[in-house]
């Protein structure tokens, strides 16, 4: 994993710095809530409901134990002895005191670790697979090139003052988990036929009120030029994007208005000029000096199968049931990957208790060469478990409600914090999630009914994602009474496609009727071996719009 | 500036965060922040309403409380209660924990 360097320390010691002055002069008066805003949301602090929330930057969702026990020990200290982890890989305090938010910036800068990046118009924290570095088939570890991201981004003046923020996800698998045609900018790692590592990258990508799927820029970037690649993407976004309206300044809407072609076109012109001043070709010893940080852990020689992890599945059907749902396999032989699901039923998804945090960060060090990863969806990763060991984890999150065995099954949704926290929500996403879950609480049905993703938002900003459920819900609100929109057909994979909104909305006393009219719809339809989405995508709206409305 | 009520509306309040941790407070009648909405003044019309938030809003405000604003209130009984359920949850606390916010000391 990266570690910081000397610079990297001190940029974050002066931000922390900086920022400890600017509460000071609001609180004593010297400064208004006009000018300290955008100061405090630079440095991830926002106001919502009930207190001020803080947002801490997961780079790349990877986490070391002790930068998990550092989260926790926040949880505790400084929040209400829990915080919520996000659909950008980030974690989320919900109850610190503005005055208090500076030595816990400086608690967390002890462990490398900041919340810079996690708001305002800037480059966003980067976002990547949470598999990176176990998955087989892989062709590079994603995570050499989001830290490379993650540095030039960094403080970036020129990208400082966007006309609105901007994502950036990278995955290195065919396979994407990290949602990356949903971003601003969304790259795939590629090898080309002369076994050279460059990038594909899709640009205009996003959700919130006007959803798009990315357009594909280019089908290769050699490695050492794809931050030039970046800052002309960003550089014509940054001439051409609009500032007039903020619901009009996403780069998806410049690339909508803009069309594919042309957009490829001034991409490559403004690529020519800085490739020819070769001010930002990486050079290769950076390179090789940030791929070392994600060289593989030391993986022990192992054989491919284990009769103990063998035996534990035979001798306990809940292990047998985490283990199908839960347990991925790793390209080391004798290692597993270990989805830690954080939706218990009836629970609030992405939650996690200091406990529990502390439980993760000692699974990571005993049992996981020190890693944990945060999923997109809202859930936790231990990446590098032996086949022996998985029992021994098994048992140690069952003790702290930790081993809900629903891997991207109906229950595993993801919430955004909706109208129990968040400033901006119409509605609640939370009580939907956990009357869904209940609903659907029977395992047994859970794995008759197969993979489907329900992405539940409180508002048209889309941090639920319910644009790229499968089964995604709206909440909107009707003169202050809460009402739900459903749309199905949504995917946020390599498939990635935006949802159609069935019809009207439905009361909060309806809605989970509808969701479960629409799975049993399914259920009644599907063919052999066929998914929700299969199943959708063949026979289209008509039918689930037919027994939801007639 | 936030709208949280209907035209119209008979009833209404004034609430903020407060800057120090951001607890939502209420403008009451002794002219202060409470924590409690039972304490917060009610206005009947919408001239008592402006009034309500100028006398909420002097000119040191900002030293004390974030982003002032009316929201609508309805007579339940002898009570009041707000009209909106983002107005109850401020008042209350996520209704997903009940163990958090005004409504874990109530």
């Amino acid at each position: 994993m990266y570690r910081y360097d000397e610079f990297d320390h001190q940029l974050v010691a002066d931000r922390v710095s900086q920022f400890r002055g600017q509460v000071e002069r609001r609180v004593s008066g010297a400064l208004t809530e006009d000018q300290f805003k955008p100061l405090r949301l630079m440095n991830g602090v926002y106001l919502q409901l009930h207190a001020y929330m803080l947002r801490v930057a997961i780079p790349y969702g990877t986490l070391r134990s002790e930068q998990m026990r550092m989260l926790a020990h926040i949880a505790r200290k400084y929040d209400r002895g829990y915080s919520h982890f996000t659909t950008r890989q980030n974690i989320q305090y919900n109850w610190p005191a503005l005055d208090k938010i500076p030595d816990l910036l400086d608690e967390l800068a002890t462990v490398e670790m900041h919340a810079i990046q996690t708001s305002g118009n800037c480059i966003r924290n980067v976002t990547s697979d949470q598999y990176a570095g176990a998955i087989a088939d892989e062709v590079e570890d994603p995570r050499i090139i989001s830290e490379i991201i993650r540095q030039w981004s960094t403080f970036h003046p020129e990208f400082t003052y966007l006309p609105r923020k901007f994502k950036i996800a990278v995955t290195g698998h065919e396979n994407d988990r990290a949602a990356i045609k949903l971003h601003d900018i969304g790259i795939v790692v590629k090898q080309n036929s002369a076994g050279e590592i460059g990038y594909e990258v899709h640009v205009g990508g996003g959700q919130g009120r006007t959803p798009f799927v990315a357009k594909k820029m280019t089908d290769f970037v050699p490695k050492e030029k794809l931050l030039a690649y970046l800052e002309a993407v960003m550089r014509v976004y940054n001439m051409l994007g609009r500032r007039d309206n903020s619901y009009k300044a996403r780069i998806k809407i410049l690339v909508h208005e803009t069309g594919q072609e042309e957009m490829q076109r001034l991409v490559e012109a403004e690529f020519a000029k800085i490739d020819a001043s070769d001010m930002l070709t990486v050079p290769q010893e950076e390179i090789d000096r940030i791929s070392a940080y994600f060289a593989p852990p030391a993986f022990e020689t192992l054989p491919a199968e284990s009769e103990t992890f063998t035996q534990a599945q035979a001798a306990d059907a809940d292990v047998a049931r985490f283990v199908r749902a839960n347990v991925v396999a790793h390209k080391q032989a004798g290692y597993a990957i270990v989805n830690i699901s954080l939706k218990p039923i009836g629970g609030v998804p992405g939650d996690a208790t200091d406990t529990q945090m502390d439980v993760i960060a000692d699974l990571a060090e005993n049992h996981s060469l020190d890693e944990v990863r945060v999923t997109h969806e809202q859930n936790l990763v231990l990446p590098h478990v032996k086949l022996d060991d998985v029992k021994a984890v098994y048992d140690a999150l069952a003790a702290h409600e930790l081993a809900t065995a629903n891997l991207g099954l109906i229950s595993d949704q993801i919430a955004c914090p909706g109208l129990d926290y968040c400033n901006l929500a119409n509605a609640r996403s939370i009580p939907l999630a956990q009357e869904i879950s209940e609903r659907f609480a029977d395992l047994d049905r859970q794995y008759d009914i197969g993979e489907l993703k329900i992405k539940i938002s409180g508002c048209i900003n889309a941090c639920g994602h319910h644009h790229v459920g499968h089964i995604g819900i709206l909440g909107v609100d009707k003169k202050g009474t809460e009402f739900y929109q459903i749309s199905l057909g949504g995917a946020a994979d390599e498939n990635a496609a935006i949802g159609q909104i069935t019809g009207r909305a439905f009361t909060e006393e309806d809605i989970v009727d509808a969701i479960e009219t629409v799975v049993t719809t399914y259920t009644d339809l599907r063919a052999d071996g066929e998914r929700f989405i299969d199943t959708y995508n063949r026979l289209g709206m008509a039918p689930f719009k037919e027994r939801l409305y007639d | 500036m936030a709208q949280h009520a209907a035209k119209g509306a008979r009833f209404q309040a004034v609430t903020a965060n407060r800057l120090s941790d951001g607890e939502v407070v209420y403008w009451s009648a002794d002219n202060r922040w409470v924590e409690g909405f039972t304490e917060a003044e009610i206005a009947d019309g919408a001239d008592a309403a402006d009034a309500l938030l100028a006398r909420a809003m002097p000119a040191d405000f900002e030293a004390h409380v974030l982003e002032p604003y009316l929201f609508e209130v309805l007579e339940d009984g002898s009570f009041y209660k707000p009209a909106s359920v983002r107005e109850t949850i401020r008042a209350a606390g996520p209704t997903v924990r009940l163990d958090l916010g005004k409504q874990a000391g109530a």
